[in-house]
């Protein structure tokens, strides 16, 4: 029969053509900068984290990841399969049978697919991504129907040469999309990309459980600073790009995407695929930068990518709220390629837009963002009486104040916290006029140069004085020390002190009952997760907890926990301050107003002037300390 | 409208180590930095930015980050003049256009240096200036800043000096990595006068002095409105606009004599 001999041809015609695309994929992504990765280990670690770890995130879609289990375990069983019985040439009943299974299971899958795409959400990108569900039919179709006569179900030569012909219609369609596609850009290239990326992803931390969320410093003595072209990045950044499927999670959950701010995350990877390869973006069919034609950008690998494929308005419009990092099931890493590209424009170009180049410049010159004189930053706590670091030389907690000292506010928050811990009768100091800005926003501004003369100067201060545990009611201060700050210790040295958010020290003071506290008196509250210490470092349990034995029962918002909605107070963003349709902190206080909250509980200084920012009527903006410090029951001597 | 820059024209501008003004720390001087903003609008190609003083002071650096290649600086110790030396070196192939800030934010800070120059060199100074318009026939159209946002348009004849003003154009960001890469050109043949008359003074931090209270005597918001932005007008003195220019030297030669400036 036709077939017989046509297949094992057609197999090994598309496998050919599917080695020279990956080989020239792979030379595309080696384009990139060096950066060493273990690849024996990284290939052996990648069916697990394929597993386990990229599971994780599909499976909070519970019907796309049960789709995709049945699709591409469906898939990747019949080639195997196929491989075997047409290629191979093993006959075998049992195999047959296995993969008439296996393309059953694959075709079932494939439904679910074409279901999902026959109205799909504005997340999805249309385009080839529409062709994929049919592909995916039609090879499992024609597969499952050429596998009969095998298995015995049906008469050898059943149907003719009209069948055959049809069959060999199908399979040269799914050959095609799925393997021959696979690697020359495809829709199915996200099955190579991803699988590699996985294999040799630029923080293999994250996996197994872990995270790794402090950005990478720049190496100040290179001939360029930041990434301006394509091949300014990392080869397996430009590896995690094409791993994107477009499935628009990021795009969903992206805060300045929602407020029609000019970003879009699925659009800037796609423009980034778009650099890497060479081209325009007129084939992107997903949803635009708000504002932003698309079809005009154009770009190649050695081509600056400010330079007419992503304006850096896009770039600069950015929270750094990571929730398109946590969203993406393809583990791509967004905000590192953002900063990346801001860093260029920072330390190279010297375009910080709008306020940025005079924040960066007051923290050059002061230590803190707006110019203060830095001799004044213990003035907030004159009253305080408290017992500064250069005094006492060691106690059990260092009190990291953060640049809230200037802010009449954020000063609220640093009292209550300080009546807290006196009420617990800890044994703190801080470190007064020694203490200088964390470089968090220097850092996010891109201008690293900063952030790492910041980081150096603070580092040889901790290191003067002896202490446990340094706590800040500041996540952007506590992101920084506790992840950003070990890289820059000088060699021969360590971090002996773990680091705290004010929420979970508070919380293990009441758990050791060393506060008394009454019930929390008052409406509804809510709690808004600051996205430094929810989503950078995975604490969302303390301030809960603690709100919980203040007697509140929270209202909790739909976006809450690791798919908290920023304030849009992060990355230097309200500095920048990229006009959009909407404002961010006007869209969360939407969200907490739905939920009829009278109070929400913040845990961050940047969160709290930004949420107070919106106009009244809205709810009362709390931060924890301060509400703990009014729940206080103090005993009366 | 005139075109700003003339191909082959020269501008030297003259950069001092600044000063911030809340924590003291050294930092790129804001009115140099502006004249170097006005010399790259004006001459990008021809523009030499000049410091006299340590060569190894990376806050000079701040500068040079601005998209300078190069920065030449005239080694001369903290103690010295630095008039002599800069004199010397911008006589030898004097440039078209010499900025200074208006005063420097360390140091003497006494406003000189463009005079003390302007005289050493025969060169005209036109003081405060917020803009150079256009530059045709060997002049240039300067626009001097006058206090409450008023400007005073006036024409000079290339070469001359001019202090920018703070009104000027603000100077763009100091973008880290070309700062670092940037030349730092140490010549040390010129001369080094010792500065005698400041060795023998004494320097003391200022005593903060008790502010007089501002009593607000407009009574209403019209009276506030006019005391905010009217002309602060000066008693006496006459303006003299269609007279010759001999009559109108007399005057100021006049004045000067009754003023004691001249004897």
């Amino acid at each position: 029969m036709i077939l017989d001999s046509l297949i094992p041809v057609l197999l090994v015609l598309a496998l050919v053509l599917a080695a020279a695309g990956m080989l020239k994929r792979i030379n595309l992504w080696r384009a990139g900068q060096p950066e060493k990765v273990n690849l024996i280990a990284g290939l052996m670690a990648m069916p697990r984290r394929y597993l386990v770890d990229l599971h994780h995130v599909v499976e909070r879609d519970k019907y796309i990841s049960k789709t995709h289990v049945a699709t591409a375990g469906g898939f990747v069983l019949s080639m195997v399969l196929i491989l075997a019985v047409y290629l191979f040439g093993l006959q075998s009943q049992l195999l047959s049978y296995a993969l008439l299974g296996a393309t059953a299971l694959m075709f079932m899958g494939a439904f679910f697919v074409w279901k999902r795409r026959r109205n799909p959400p504005a997340r999805l990108s249309k385009g080839p991504w529409m062709r994929l569900p049919k592909s995916l039919l039609m090879f499992s179709a024609t597969f499952f129907i050429a596998t009969l006569p095998a298995a015995g179900i049906l008469p050898e030569a059943f149907g003719g040469l009209v069948l055959a012909l049809i069959l060999t219609a199908g399979i040269v369609w799914g050959l095609s999309e799925l393997v021959f596609g696979m690697a020359w850009g495809g829709p199915m290239k996200h099955a190579f990309a991803g699988a590699l990326h996985l294999a040799f992803h630029r923080r293999p931390e994250r996996f197994g459980g872990g995270r790794s969320t402090g950005l990478k410093a720049v190496d100040l003595k290179a001939d360029k600073l930041g990434v301006d072209k394509p091949t300014d990045f990392k080869w397996n950044q430009l590896l995690g790009f094409d791993a994107c499927v477009q499935c628009g999670k990021c795009e969903a959950m992206c805060p300045a995407f929602a407020a029609g701010q000019p970003l879009n995350p699925k659009k800037l990877i796609q423009d980034m695929v778009v650099g890497l390869a060479g081209g325009s973006d007129a084939k992107f069919a997903g949803s635009p930068y708000p504002g932003i034609e698309v079809g005009k950008a154009q770009g190649g690998p050695d081509q600056s990518i400010t330079g007419g494929l992503v304006s850096p308005d896009t770039l600069w419009s950015c929270t750094t709220c990571r929730a398109c990092v946590e969203e993406c099931p393809m583990m791509i890493e967004h905000v590192d390629a953002i900063v990346d590209m801001r860093r260029f424009l920072s330390l190279e170009k010297g375009q910080t837009p709008n306020k940025g180049a005079e924040t960066l410049e007051n923290l050059i010159a002061t230590d803190n963002p707006n110019g203060f004189n830095p001799g004044n930053r213990t003035n907030w706590a004159a009253d305080q009486n408290l017992r500064l670091m250069s005094d006492v030389k060691q106690a059990d907690v260092l009190f990291w104040v953060s640049d809230g000292a200037f802010d009449m506010r954020s000063q609220r928050i640093l009292r209550a916290f300080v009546k807290v811990l006196k009420a617990a009768n800890v044994d703190f100091a801080i470190l007064g006029d020694e203490e200088r800005d964390s470089g968090d926003v220097a850092r996010r501004l891109g201008d690293d140069a900063t952030f790492q003369g910041l980081a150096q100067r603070n580092i040889e201060v901790l290191q003067k004085y002896k202490f446990k545990t340094l706590v800040t009611t500041d996540p952007h201060a506590f992101h920084c020390i506790k992840n950003e700050y070990p890289e820059l210790y000088p060699a021969g040295s360590a971090v002996d002190y773990q680091v705290m958010h004010h929420t979970t020290f508070i919380n293990e003071l009441v758990k050791n009952g060393r506060l008394q506290l009454s019930a929390h008196k008052g409406g509804t509250v809510t709690y808004h997760d600051p996205c430094y210490l929810g989503r950078y470092n995975g604490e969302y349990d303390s301030p809960r907890e603690l709100l919980a034995s203040l007697g509140i029962q929270l209202a909790e918002m739909e976006r809450s926990g690791f798919r908290s909605r920023c304030c849009g107070g992060g990355g230097g963003a309200p500095i920048i301050d990229i006009p959009g349709e909407r404002r961010i902190a006007d869209m969360r206080m939407a969200e907490i107003r739905e939920v009829g909250a009278e109070t929400v509980a913040v845990g961050c200084q940047q969160c709290t002037a930004m949420l107070e920012g919106v106009v009244e009527p809205r709810a009362e903006v709390k931060d924890i300390a301060e509400m703990v410090a009014d729940a206080l029951v103090e005993e009366v001597a | 409208m005139p075109p700003k820059s003339v191909a082959d024209l020269r501008v030297a501008a003259l950069i001092s180590v600044g000063k911030h003004p809340s924590s003291g720390r050294a930092r790129r001087a804001d009115q140099d930095a502006r004249a170097v903003e006005m010399g790259l609008g004006l001459a990008p190609g021809g523009l030499e930015v000049i410091h006299a003083g340590n060569p190894n002071e990376t806050v000079l650096r701040d500068y040079a980050g601005m998209g300078l290649n190069k920065l030449k600086v005239i080694e001369q110790s903290a103690d010295a003049d630095v008039v002599p030396a800069l004199s010397e070196y911008l006589s030898d192939d004097c440039p078209d256009i010499v900025l200074t800030g208006v005063r420097a934010e360390s140091g003497e800070s006494s406003g000189m240096m463009a005079y003390l120059l302007g005289e050493k060199l025969g060169l005209p100074v036109v003081t405060r200036i917020a803009e150079i318009r256009a530059i045709t026939d060997g002049q240039a159209e300067v626009l001097q800043a006058l206090p409450r946002g008023q400007r005073r348009a006036v024409r000079v004849a290339l070469p001359f000096i001019a202090s920018v003003d703070s009104a000027a154009a603000p100077a763009r960001q100091s973008a880290y990595g070309p700062a670092m890469r940037a030349e730092l050109e140490a010549d040390s043949r010129g001369i080094e006068i010792k500065d005698e008359v400041r060795a023998g003074w004494e320097e003391n931090p200022a005593r903060k002095r008790p502010k007089r209270l501002k009593v607000v005597k407009a009574k209403t918001a019209a009276d506030r409105f006019k005391a905010a932005t009217a002309k602060a007008t000066g008693d006496g003195g006459t303006v003299m606009r269609d007279e010759t220019p001999a009559e109108k030297a007399k005057a100021i030669f006049d004045l000067l004599v009754e003023e004691g400036v001249l004897r």
